[in-house]
């Protein structure tokens, strides 16, 4: 037997999720009250179901255009522009990927040359550091904070550009912090990346989950649409996961090129699924607004019961995760997380899966019914009870 | 500001205290809020939400249709009321249409239900005809589904 591995050399150094261990754990336990999820519990709205069978009944089975279904891109025209105030040519510039998973991965690598640097914020999104990499990047992190709300501030982007900064990659509302930028983040920001002639790669997926203030996008910012890659999809506020629809919103010749990829890669995304994302974004708002309110007093009832068990946490602003420290208690955030498992069957995910610098917090996610964040809550201000006695 | 409502029609036994943290409110202020709503008349009060399908049994629910003689003063008025008396019926609307009163009627046999019909309302002054519809099965009930169970099939753990 030979001992060549047949796996490349990069690929290998590629170190896997810091979920996916945690995942393996949970999933061989019984009945466990899962804060872990990253995706809504809400089932699609009926009225985008309906729409999708409805196309499986007429036989639209097939292959969409490269760039995606007219009627979908036509529907995501209007919607960015109601929505986040930016006109884009539905032809030229939407170009329809499989989730916004894609999008990140193709447009990193339409962007890059061998060696440029990106600058991203930890904790993030899993998929962040690995996508710049494999594009050929180097990635620049940015550690946000709990005193800043995890919010990032041009004070710390200026230290990390350097004369190799291509781009910036932003997730607001932000997993797993669950952070937003006011709007004078966002045009500070903005004013940065124009400063440094810098391209802004921007996944918004969680735009219309926001809390105490309407999301600002970037691309509402004068200046910024020509150097912005505009990324969303219908996988949170529209519940729409397993649909596997997203999209990216760019200058023409940017888009061009990400579709290029794109095509030599998966094709076109799953017909079915955009179907279904034209008739959420035409007819989708009433279940948006209320699955929002849903999330809203779930995450009410959270931010009381950690301030009741006195554990420090910032008020998520957007999305539908909470990021409390627990750094306090004498514990890792792995150590909690495990132990938590183990004692009282409830799975959070220690902060660390989304960076060095979300040591010492949980990912606590409410997209669970209210029932299971009551119990949850219940049960976890018994064993912090229990972790500060063991501190003495 | 009526989210105190919205969280109580989805489900009435949630406790002030919940009710206060999911609002950010005192439970007190809850507590005040809500016999307020009472006391107005607002909320009339609180009962389960039973698949009747489920229990033991031949309960049965029909859907009535009547046509009335409206009579020149009082329209429809004097005769709806007198038939929305009678206990055993749980709904009754005044429709557009081809007939006039829609009733939802309940019992405990269908032959306690027939014979309302024949005995009670068809024989009612101004009572010109009635169709009986018995309800087979309850797929949804006041915005309920109540055919089969949800499982939650996501992954326990995802980014
Ligand atoms: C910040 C962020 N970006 C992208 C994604 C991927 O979403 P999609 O289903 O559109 O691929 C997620 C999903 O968890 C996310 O949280």
């Amino acid at each position: 037997m030979s001992n060549t591995s047949y796996v490349a050399a990069h690929v290998k150094a590629l170190p896997f999720s810091g979920i996916r261990k945690f995942f393996d754990i949970v999933a061989s336990r019984q009945d466990v009250i899962s804060l872990g999820v990253g995706e809504p519990d809400f089932d699609t709205p009926w009225t985008v179901r309906e729409a999708a069978v409805f196309s499986l009944e007429r036989g639209a089975t097939h292959y969409t255009s490269n760039r995606g279904d007219p009627v979908l891109r036509q529907a995501i025209a209007r919607y960015v522009a109601r929505q986040f105030g930016a006109e884009y040519d539905w032809d030229q510039e939407i170009l329809v990927t499989v989730g916004v998973s894609e999008a990140i991965d193709i447009a990193l690598r339409t962007v890059l040359n061998p060696g440029d640097e990106v600058i991203y914020h930890e904790p993030c999104f899993v998929s962040y550091r690995p996508s710049i990499i494999m594009a050929g990047g180097v990635p620049v992190c940015v550690e946000t904070r709990r005193e800043d709300q995890f919010r990032l501030t041009r004070e710390m982007l200026e230290k990390a550009v350097t004369s190799k900064t291509r781009v910036l990659m932003l997730n607001f509302p932000c997993n797993p912090t669950g952070a937003v930028l006011s709007r004078t983040d966002v045009e500070d920001i903005a004013d940065f990346c124009m400063t440094h002639d810098l391209l802004l790669l921007t996944d918004e997926i969680y735009a219309e989950l926001t809390y105490d203030a309407k999301h600002v996008s970037f691309i509402s910012i004068p200046g910024m649409k020509k150097r912005t890659i505009f990324m969303h999809g219908m996988s949170k506020a529209w519940a729409m996961t397993g649909f596997r629809i997203g999209y990216a919103c760019a200058p023409a010749d940017v888009s061009e090129n990400m579709m290029k990829l794109h095509q030599y890669a998966i094709m076109s995304a799953p017909t079915t699924g955009q179907k279904a994302a034209a008739e959420a974004l035409e007819r989708g708002d009433a279940a948006v607004a209320e699955m929002l309110a849903e999330y809203n007093r779930r995450r009410n009832y959270l931010i009381t019961s950690f301030a009741e068990m006195d554990i420090p946490c910032h008020t998520p602003a957007g999305a539908f995760y909470a990021f409390p420290y627990i750094g306090d208690l004498g514990i890792s955030s792995e150590d909690f997380a495990m132990r938590f498992l183990e004692e009282h069957n409830v799975a959070v995910v220690p902060g660390e899966a989304f960076g060095q610098s979300g040591t010492g917090f949980l990912r606590c996610a409410y997209a669970t019914r209210m029932d299971n964040i009551r119990e949850a809550m219940a049960r976890m201000a018994q064993f912090v009870a229990r972790l500060r006695e063991e501190k003495g | 500001m009526h989210e105190i409502l919205d969280i109580l029609k989805k489900n009435a036994r949630t406790s002030v205290e919940d009710i206060g943290k999911m609002l950010r409110l005192s439970p007190e202020d809850v507590a005040t809020q809500i016999e307020t709503y009472e006391q107005s008349g607002t909320i009339r009060g609180y009962r389960a939400l039973v698949n009747e399908d489920d229990l033991p049994g031949d309960r049965v629910t029909s859907v009535i249709e009547v046509k009335v003689q409206p009579e020149r003063e009082g329209g429809f008025d004097r005769i709806a009321r007198r038939i929305s008396g009678f206990p055993e019926v749980k709904n009754m609307y005044l429709m557009s249409g081809k007939y006039d009163l829609l009733l939802f009627v309940e019992g405990d046999t269908l032959r306690e239900v027939a014979t309302f019909v024949s005995e009670r309302l068809s024989t009612l002054d101004g009572v010109l005809s009635t169709g009986t519809h018995f309800m087979l099965k309850t797929y949804k009930q006041d915005g309920v589904l109540m055919d089969g169970e949800k499982v939650d099939e996501r992954l326990p753990v995802s980014p």
